[in-house]
């Protein structure tokens, strides 16, 4: 699994590649427990094989930022339910490795568009838990000034451009500051995250194409969680292995398994490189599946409970503590010490929020121009 | 000051531009090799060269998009439709991402993109290649909506779109490409946004228009002038933020007042004008507002049909003698 494929994949190895990812292979009702172990210990054999790329430290930061987005998830949806959080609010739980193993690929000044799902990969790229939590309560000290709310989590200064909340919409964007970085010059690479019901609007196709035309240095990540919305891909896509659309566009692309963050992060690496060095696109598709809803508001009846089970035996965030724990690398004592920390972070965000202020009334009008013009004046 | 046409001045006005400032990059359908579908990039390709003149292919969403994400970080975008019909297939981009950014994002990221391009009526190329979509633009705080009438004001209105810090839909008119008028030699001439200008004085009328409206205006004024009737013709020029105040006190002077566009009358900017008037000068109206507007039909092919779809200068003199009560 997650070999380079410097070429676009072929069919035939695509369908191999397919086939060993153990995510998303044969439908759930047909899955036995004795299966679905053997399926995980083979994943968790996978991980373990890969750990020794990364430090000590690394390593802990990896699973630390795991951890805080599924704590920071968790009472979002909890805080939601108790009526705090407006709107809409799509939550990442089960995701977790996609975002933070892609985004421990790349630097501190890369960009990183995402769509509305994007409370993770905000922590990812080191936005601080209070700065998005007093945004989804529609604070002014959100990081967008309580004007954007869940899905438009925005902060220059650490290159997270948003929060894009029509679907594939973002894929345009990043394509463009890709552009911008070729035309600058200089060496950053885009991480774009989008969902694989996206890879049906045309923003997609039309932004592969001219990322490989014109060689720009955007990463193409498609979090395949293989529901959009309530549709399943089954029913919304004629050729499903979207890895393969690549082809189409003479553009590098690897399936890469979204339950394993250092599968995730390789991947990706292999991608920043071809990136930063010869300005050069890659889609990854990354299989994974959300454990939640698609929003808060979504009771979910279309997907049965054997199958949430089966991908709950995947857990990302289970299957690297297991890993780690396993190989020595950590001892459970560390790992209860980083839980009650990102536990305190995450408390310390809702406490943060709810004694923010509410954006002054006087804010309604802020920021609609950069260069706002009192008509008539010469 | 020389004499050139509309054409020439939007090229002069790009190719100091590009010339000013690093940043800005053209980009579009035949911009580049082709010179431009209507010639207005012409020999910007040569001069500056495949980095900052960039042929497209068709596909208006993506490269919309494509520029607006330049716009995030650092670029100044131009990005031309070869006309605004097009334009339709980028509105998630232009509204949805461009016009919203700065505000969602706290103030954070502003775009300052310029989308160009011809509307309204072409010469006979039917529905889907004549419209004028200035009220859809205009509908969207944090837009910029700019539409020049001669080749001066096309120069130095182009020239602070490209210079403003805000996306800015800037629609010029194919049939007035061939336009001649006086333009300043200045390099650093510019004309601001959202400043109306007073095309011809006059106290008994104010005539409204804006983009191919001007010139029609303008000769039924003259025409008018003969019959004793004293026009005044206000070309807003930027549709928003629209300079209210300019229409106001010529409709104050006037006491009348006709709106004349190409658009359709539903929801059009000449609606929304009537409506500012009504609103702050109702107790000036010695007649009620009459607006003068293209038919509310798509735009038919056959050139009789055509010539019935667009306002022309019998329609606003006879719209003019009907506020002044004449005949």
């Amino acid at each position: 699994m997650s070999k380079q494929t410097a070429a676009p994949p072929s069919a035939a190895k695509a369908e191999e590649q397919h086939s060993s990812t153990g995510v998303m292979d044969a439908p759930p009702d047909t899955i036995d427990s004795k299966q679905l172990k053997q399926e995980r210990d083979e994943a968790k054999q996978r991980q373990k094989e890969r750990l020794s790329a990364l430090s000590h430290d690394e390593l802990i930061e990896i699973y630390r930022q795991m951890l805080l987005i599924r704590h920071f998830e968790e009472q979002s949806a909890a805080v939601y339910v108790a009526g705090k959080i407006g709107g809409f609010c799509h939550l990442y739980i089960g995701q977790e490795a996609v975002g933070v193993g892609a985004i421990s690929a790349i630097r501190k000044d890369d960009y990183v568009l995402a769509s509305y799902r994007e409370h993770g990969l905000a922590l990812a790229k080191g936005m601080s838990a209070r700065s998005i939590m007093a945004e989804l309560y529609g604070k002014a000290t959100g990081c967008s000034k309580g004007k954007g709310g869940s899905m438009h989590m925005f902060d220059k200064s650490l290159g997270f451009l948003g929060g894009h909340a029509i679907v594939g919409g973002q894929i345009a964007l990043a394509t463009g500051t890709a552009f911008a970085t070729k035309y600058q010059g200089t060496d950053q690479v885009t991480l774009c995250f989008f969902g694989e019901a996206a890879v049906n609007q045309g923003a997609f196709h039309e932004s592969l194409n001219m990322a490989q035309l014109w060689k720009l240095p955007c990463i193409y990540i498609c979090e395949n969680n293989q529901y959009g919305m309530g549709t399943s891909l089954a029913r919304a896509m004629s050729l499903r292995d979207i890895a393969q659309k690549a082809c189409a566009y003479d553009m590098a692309a690897e399936f890469v398994d979204g339950m394993d963050v250092l599968a995730v992060r390789e991947a990706t690496l292999r991608a920043v490189e071809r990136a930063r060095k010869d300005y050069l696109p890659t889609l990854l598709e990354i299989r994974t599946y959300r454990f939640m809803g698609h929003s808060m508001s979504d009771p979910g009846n279309y997907r049965t409970r054997a199958e949430i089970e089966k991908y709950q035996e995947r857990d990302p965030v289970k299957l690297f503590s297991a890993s780690l724990l396993e190989e020595k690398i950590v001892d459970q004592k560390t790992l209860d010490e980083i839980d009650r920390k990102v536990r305190e972070e995450v408390e310390d965000s809702l406490r943060f929020a709810d004694e923010s202020p509410l954006p002054d009334p006087e804010e309604l009008y802020t920021d609609v121009y950069a260069n706002p013009i009192e008509p008539g004046r010469k | 000051m020389a004499t050139i046409t509309i054409r020439e001045a939007l090229n002069q006005a790009l190719r100091e531009e590009l010339a000013r400032d690093e940043k800005v990059f053209l980009m579009g359908e035949e911009v580049a090799e082709y010179d431009g579908a209507y010639k207005v990039t012409k020999g910007l390709f040569h001069e500056f060269g495949g980095k900052r003149v960039i042929d497209t292919p068709i596909t208006e969403l993506g490269f919309a998009g494509l520029g607006v994400g330049a716009a995030m970080v650092g670029l100044r975008p131009i990005v031309e439709f070869m006309t605004f019909n097009f334009s339709i297939l980028a509105t998630d981009q232009i509204i949805n991402s461009a016009a919203k950014m700065l505000y969602m994002s706290g103030g954070q990221f502003n775009i300052p993109i310029v989308f160009r391009g011809p509307g309204g009526s072409a010469f006979q190329v039917s529905s889907q290649h004549s419209q004028a979509l200035e009220s859809w633009y205009a509908y969207f705080p944090g837009l910029k909506v700019v539409m020049p009438s001669t080749p001066a004001d096309a120069k130095g209105l182009l020239k602070s779109s490209i210079r403003d810090d805000d996306p800015v839909v800037f629609i010029e008119q194919e049939r007035m490409y061939g336009n001649k008028g006086e333009v300043p030699d200045d390099p650093d001439f510019t004309i601001p946004l959202g400043v109306a200008d007073v095309k011809r004085e006059g106290k008994d009328v104010t005539i409204v228009a804006r983009s191919l409206m001007v010139p029609v205006a303008l000769k039924a004024a003259e025409q008018l002038e003969q019959q004793g009737v004293s026009c005044e013709v206000i070309d807003p020029r930027t549709i928003r933020p629209l300079d209210i105040g300019t229409i106001v006190e010529s409709v104050k002077k006037t006491n009348r007042v006709v709106i004349a566009e190409e658009s359709h009358p539903l929801c059009s900017v000449g609606a929304e004008i009537a409506t500012e008037i009504m609103e702050r000068a109702f107790d000036y109206l010695d007649a009620p507002v009459k607006r003068v507007s293209g038919a509310d039909v798509p735009m038919p092919y056959a050139k009789n049909l055509e010539d019935l779809a667009i306002p022309d200068v019998n329609r606003i003199v006879a719209a003019v003698k009907e506020v002044a009560y004449i005949d």
